[in-house]
């Protein structure tokens, strides 16, 4: 079962904040992040990217994203 | 128009914007804006005050037309790619305080970070205390930030909430085409103008709304944030956009160069003080609140645009904490600070550490 960072709602630095704290505690596997701006999701790739972890897959829906990122 | 839409977040994107700013900042100086005041949001956010009445320093009254543009300019482009979300509801009254806050915080130093940067850029020395105590208020942040500081999730809500902000400094236009200036009067109709100071310095009406609705729909596409820059750098070690802010330092650098502007040193710089140690302290201020707040006055002003109330009730905060610092003599001026703004930096970072230290979830 993957693990779920539920950002949404939260503004710029939290969804990053969330999503590396995440990294950090599971070091790899798959993260699935819910957030609601581009702003979020570029930012969350940005620093999900620069810890190694690919962007798996980007779900667009009426109120955000879902994200979700992984490392082997 | 997919691939012009990511290339604002790339990193030649931000440093675009960054550049672009740069440049055009020292030409609105040029084409009549204060000196090392191109564009500096906190002043120009308080000449706004000035102009509705709100504080009655003469020499700080006008209807800036460049900040109208950033939200405006921010709203087109949000539309334009389908990024307008209103949401609200993260705290409002904590966002507002720190808008006042941050606010005073500026107008002890005389500047917010984009104007810390300009005056840098052109030489001004004193510049450097402010932007150390910009670090320093935002190193700060960040600590508050790593212990769990957070104000609470926003809620969706109506377009129309998202449009209020806008609408008003739309409306804010309309009154300055209806009651212009008028040669050597200090009131025309219901808009207060200065005769003389910084207020009396301004570039053409319609290069200044050109300019302002450019830079927002640049600054929106690549999230620019010069508070954003140097948290992201402390916090996570990113320098995505810390890259937006060098350009803007370099190419300002060279555009001051290039037209005359660049007079390096200390005493008897445009609006400017030397007393140090509020130069530092009010950016501290003025960074802790930012930090606190998720954004720089600029960023602010954007995310106002794409429907951010909680953004735009910072904005009047600040401008609210404009009406505060001249009418309690807490701003700066050529100088040095006034009588009160020692005290109101004090109470503002107290204020600041008290929700800092208790808006945290675990």
């Amino acid at each position: 079962m993957s693990i779920i960072v539920d950002a949404g709602g939260l503004s710029c630095p939290q969804p990053v904040l969330l999503t590396l704290n995440k990294i950090k505690e599971i070091q790899k596997g798959e993260i699935i992040i819910k957030v609601d701006t581009d702003t979020s999701k570029e930012n969350v790739s940005r620093a999900a990217q620069s810890q190694g972890w690919d962007m798996a897959d980007i779900q667009k829906h009426k109120t955000g994203y879902t994200l979700t990122i992984k490392k082997e | 128009m997919g691939q012009f839409k990511n290339f604002f977040s790339t990193r030649w994107g931000i440093i675009g914007v960054g550049a672009f700013i740069g440049v055009l900042a020292p030409l609105l100086q040029k084409w009549g804006n204060p000196g090392n005041m191109g564009i500096c949001v906190a002043c120009f956010e308080r000449d706004i005050a000035g102009a509705i009445g709100f504080h009655r320093a003469a020499v700080v009254q006008y209807m800036r037309p460049e900040i109208i543009g950033f939200v405006l300019g921010s709203l087109i482009a949000a539309y334009s790619f389908k990024e307008f979300r209103p949401r609200t509801g993260s705290a409002p009254i904590v966002r507002f305080v720190l808008g006042v806050f941050a606010m005073i915080g500026a107008l002890v130093f005389l500047g917010c970070p984009w104007r810390a940067l300009l005056r840098f850029s052109a030489g001004d020395g004193n510049a450097i205390f402010g932007l150390l105590g910009l670090i320093g208020g935002i190193w700060i942040g960040t600590l508050f930030l790593k212990g769990g500081y957070n104000l609470g999730r926003t809620e969706k809500t109506y377009a129309s909430a998202g449009w209020l902000l806008p609408l008003t400094l739309l409306g804010f236009f309309i009154l300055i085409l209806i009651f212009p200036q008028i040669q050597g009067e200090a009131k025309s109709g219901i808009l207060f103008y200065s005769l003389k100071g910084p207020g009396a310095m301004h570039a053409p009406l319609l290069v200044s709304l050109a300019v302002g609705l450019a830079i927002g729909f640049a600054a929106q596409r690549s999230r620019f944030c010069t508070m954003g820059a140097f948290r992201d750098l402390i916090l996570f070690k990113q320098t995505h956009l810390f890259l937006g802010l060098l350009a803007l330092v370099v190419l300002a650098f060279i555009t001051n160069l290039i037209v005359g502007q660049f007079h390096p040193g200390f005493v008897k710089q445009p609006v400017a003080h030397t007393m140090h140690v509020w130069n530092f302290g009010g950016m501290v201020l003025a960074g802790l609140a930012f930090a606190l707040a998720g954004g720089c006055p600029g960023r602010q002003l954007f995310l106002t645009g794409e429907g951010d109330g909680d953004a735009a009730v910072f904005v009047l905060g600040m401008i609210v904490g404009a009406g505060f610092a001249h009418n309690f003599g807490l701003a700066s001026s050529p100088k040095g600070v006034g009588p009160h703004g020692i005290a109101a930096v004090i109470i503002g970072l107290l204020v600041c550490l008290f929700i800092g230290f208790t808006m945290r979830k675990k």
